[in-house]
């Protein structure tokens, strides 16, 4: 029971903190280009704000338009759900593994695709087109990147394979440095940050995710805008838990919890940091390097599992 | 061959007269041809190698008069014919010069001329809310116009169409996100591939030629400044140039050099902001702060020494109305020492940037025959080849005693473009350094004195965006009577149609930012 309660508070706080990640990196982000930066708690404002406002629809917005921000929102959570955060060994790591997890994102982005083209306007259109094309080209890598690790751990439950890199000591793995720089990449690249997309452009023939939620409004936006900064910290918490997950707890006593919080916000800062210089030193690609660039972390994705092959799995 | 050799040879070739000494249109020459051999007259410029360069038509009570500009080495031409009210009709430029098109098309709106061969029937600035045979420019339309209670809406027009499987169209605009003028682009497209770009402008008209008609000149050039924003200085100053050659005024040499100092601002500061919106529109968003901080400075500057940060109403008929004081010169200096070095630390960061490198080189490229096919100005004629700056070809003062040195590229893509611009921010600022070092005492302006009687004059500046020609002409009275001032934008915005090909859909922001066209400069 104590473990269904902690594992509902690990989500909410995942949810609620997700803002503020989102927050850190637009701080940083504005720091690294000289300008002056926005309260931590801004997006928290323009959440509410957003939140408050009434919806603008089109005449021809029919269920699905109306229905997505919801289901991706939802997804979203649940993806969430299944990540651990501070506490490894909750019940919903077992109710569903990374597999399910890459579903429910690919879930969340089939309905944000059909919105984008159930308004039919030329945006939405190209915005879904494009998403596809990045989605279909970056979840193989996501998996791959995954089964890696899985293959080390004999696992694809993301709590066990994160326990098995937690208690397996200091091991430099080959297989995991590859797996490393392709998760980061298609990181990026699935939470639309340069050099794929843009997120805060207003140059809509560029947009990618933007372009599919133009015509989102109000609360319909906010839990698109809330879902997408979910989905960003998803990422980021996979990235700092899988490769480095020292300091998320094992036990559920106070101390062990408040060390977890304590080392997943140290992660995410540092994460956020390097994320910041990454999209400051670079402009945006063309959109028809974007395969190039996936197939590359894909790449990337296959030699760390052929390393393991080779290298890792002798000896056994 | 002489620089005028062209002209007499064109002027034998067809039915004309040489107008009586006209000192006003100096440096150009006045030729009055017959109508029937308007459209020979374009086929034998065409052979020469003239550059088609503008044209405008005026409602002169007993005529109609037709013009048309023409340039080759510096040496214009305003060519004249002359129509009857019930026959108004004149073979077209266009079959011979394709950056006549929207010209004549705006002739045609405005002061109802029939072009005949013209191969595009479509309405150009007159939108379709206008009534069909309302023509604005012509005496008996009142200024105040006859304005419907609403405006039916301008949705007919008819966009060139692609077919085929898997083509699709991208209406873009009007009304654009961010803090861009009305246009409206209309994409044919294969997947993200660009078919074919087809621009819908005139959304901004704002009757500027029919509301110049009975100004004075104190009046004009505060309406030639409000022709587009970013080029306040450069069109008053064509429009002050040209009243003053149509009354043959003097200008205190200080005043020539106090205009020349504010069009060289005007001009740094429109490149430093879109240099750094060209890094906007790839996401390099660091070079896009740091190049409007660089213009915020500048333009706070021009703000505390010359009144205003666009230097608007600074130049007035007769001279300017601001002096500099020797504080305001050092501090002018001392700004341009200080920048210099930021603006070639950034345009070489952004050069040196691989991320950067791989978006602008080959994007929106504009081939260098294609570019003077159109008649391309400016910045984006020089980065395609064509070597044109009205301050070294036909200099006016100050710049005839200056040496004006013009950055020419042939790779005519974005990045040239930027090139351009960079190079030609950095010559400002040691064009600015040398002018004020030169700067003459004395007054700043002489009285204005209107013209007796009927007179004409033409404007050539080298504004930012590339030579701009103003024509006008004073009655009797010495009030306006015909006022046209032709934007460089007029013969850029094509380019951008033809430049987009074969380029990807999300290009076009960085390819429109690199032209940069001004819509209301076009519009008028």
């Amino acid at each position: 029971m104590i473990g269904w309660a902690m594992a509902a508070v690990q989500c909410l706080l995942f949810v609620a903190t997700a803002p503020l990640f989102a927050g850190w990196i637009k701080r940083v982000k504005c720091r690294a280009q000289n300008r002056a930066a926005p309260s931590l708690f801004q997006p928290y404002r323009d959440l509410t704000k957003l939140l408050r406002k009434g919806v603008v629809l089109a005449y021809d917005a029919s269920w699905i338009f109306r229905a997505t921000p919801y289901v991706v929102f939802t997804t979203t959570v649940l993806a969430a759900a299944v990540v651990p955060l501070i506490a490894l060994r909750l019940p919903t790591s077992a109710i569903a593994d990374v597999i399910v997890l890459v579903g429910f994102l690919g879930l969340g982005r089939f309905f944000l695709a059909l919105a984008g083209m159930d308004i039919g306007t030329a945006f939405g259109g190209m915005g879904s087109s494009r998403e596809m094309m990045i989605g279909a080209l970056a979840e193989p890598v996501l998996l791959m990147t995954v089964f890696t690790l899985a293959m080390s751990a004999s696992t694809t439950n993301l709590s066990e394979a994160v326990s098995f890199t937690l208690h397996g000591g200091l091991v430099i793995r080959p297989s995991f440095l590859f797996a490393l720089v392709g998760l980061m990449m298609v990181a990026v690249a699935e939470t639309g940050r340069i050099p794929i997309d843009n997120p805060a452009t207003h140059l809509e023939l560029t947009m990618v995710h933007e372009a599919m939620i133009l015509e989102y409004s109000g609360r319909y936006l906010a839990l698109l805008e809330w879902a997408s900064m979910i989905k960003l910290m998803v990422y980021f918490v996979l990235i700092a838990n899988i490769f480095a997950p020292w300091g998320i707890a094992s036990t559920t006593t106070p101390t062990t919890l408040a060390l977890g919080v304590l080392a997943i916000a140290l992660k995410l800062m540092l994460l956020g940091i390097v994320l910041v210089l990454w999209e400051t030193v670079m402009a945006k690609m063309r959109l028809f390097r974007v395969p190039q660039y996936l197939g590359f972390a894909f790449l990337l994705s296959l030699l760390g599992m052929l390393t393991h092959v080779i290298l890792e799995s002798g000896g056994h | 061959m002489s620089a005028s050799d062209w002209r007499e040879q064109l002027a034998s070739s067809v039915q004309s007269t040489s107008a009586e000494s006209m000192p006003g249109l100096a440096p150009a020459q006045l030729l009055h041809v017959s109508a029937a051999d308007w459209g020979k007259l374009a086929r034998v410029a065409k052979e020469l190698g003239c550059r088609w360069v503008a044209g405008w038509g005026e409602d002169r009570a007993e005529e109609i008069l037709v013009n048309a500009c023409l340039e080759k080495k510096g040496a214009y031409m305003i060519a004249r014919a002359r129509l009857d009210h019930t026959a108004v009709t004149l073979p077209s430029h266009t079959p011979y010069y394709a950056a006549a098109s929207r010209s004549e098309r705006h002739t045609r709106d405005l002061v109802g001329v029939h072009f005949s061969e013209h191969p595009d029937a479509r309405r150009w600035t007159r939108h379709q809310a206008w009534a069909e045979h309302a023509y604005p420019l012509r005496k008996e339309f009142a200024a105040a116009g006859a304005p419907p209670l609403q405006t039916p809406p301008d949705d007919s027009y008819p966009f060139l169409q692609a077919h085929g499987s898997g083509v699709y169209e991208i209406p873009v605009g009007p009304v654009h996100a961010g803090i861009i003028e009305p246009g409206h682009f209309r994409f044919q497209a294969v997947g993200e591939l660009v078919l074919n770009l087809e621009e819908h402008l005139g959304y901004v008209h704002k009757g500027i030629e029919k509301i110049a008609e009975g100004r004075d000149a104190a009046a004009l050039a505060r309406l030639a400044g409000r022709i587009s924003g970013d080029c306040t200085v450069a069109h008053t100053w064509a429009a002050c140039m040209a009243m003053e050659r149509a009354s043959s005024l003097d200008v205190p040499e200080r005043a020539h050099y106090v205009r020349a100092i504010m069009c060289e601002r005007e001009r740094v500061a429109n490149h430093l902001g879109d240099i750094g919106a060209v890094l906007n529109d790839v996401a390099f968003t660091f070079g896009f702060y740091q190049f409007a901080r660089l213009r915020e400075d500048w333009t706070r500057l021009s703000h505390a020494l010359l009144g205003h940060r666009f230097m608007m109403d600074r130049i007035i008929p007769g001279g300017v109305a601001v002096d500099l004081d020797p504080a305001g010169i050092d501090a002018m200096r001392e700004q341009i020492r200080a920048l210099r070095p930021e603006v070639e630390q950034l345009i070489a960061i952004a050069e040196d940037n691989a991320s950067i490198e791989d978006r602008l080189e080959t994007t929106g490229y504009l081939d260098p025959v294609l570019a003077a096919e159109l008649g391309t100005l400016g910045y984006v004629g020089r980065a395609s080849g064509i070597d044109f700056d009205v301050r070294r070809d036909v200099p006016y003062p100050p710049y005839d005693r200056l040496e004006v040195a013009v950055p020419v590229y042939h790779y005519g893509d974005v990045a040239a473009r930027v090139k351009v611009r960079g190079a030609e921010t950095l010559f400002a600022f040691e064009l600015i350094e040398r002018l004020l070092l030169a700067l003459p005492d004395g007054s700043i302006a002489n009285p204005w004195q209107p013209p007796a009687s009927e007179l004409e004059g033409i404007g050539l500046v080298e504004g930012w965006r590339g030579e701009i020609l103003t024509y006008v002409r004073f009655d009797s009275a010495g009030k306006i009577t015909r006022f046209y001032p032709r934007d460089p934008s007029w013969l850029n915005w094509p380019a951008l149609e033809k430049l987009m090909r074969d380029n990807i859909v999300p290009d076009f922001p960085v390819c429109n930012k690199s032209v940069n066209g001004s819509y209301s400069g076009h519009d008028l």
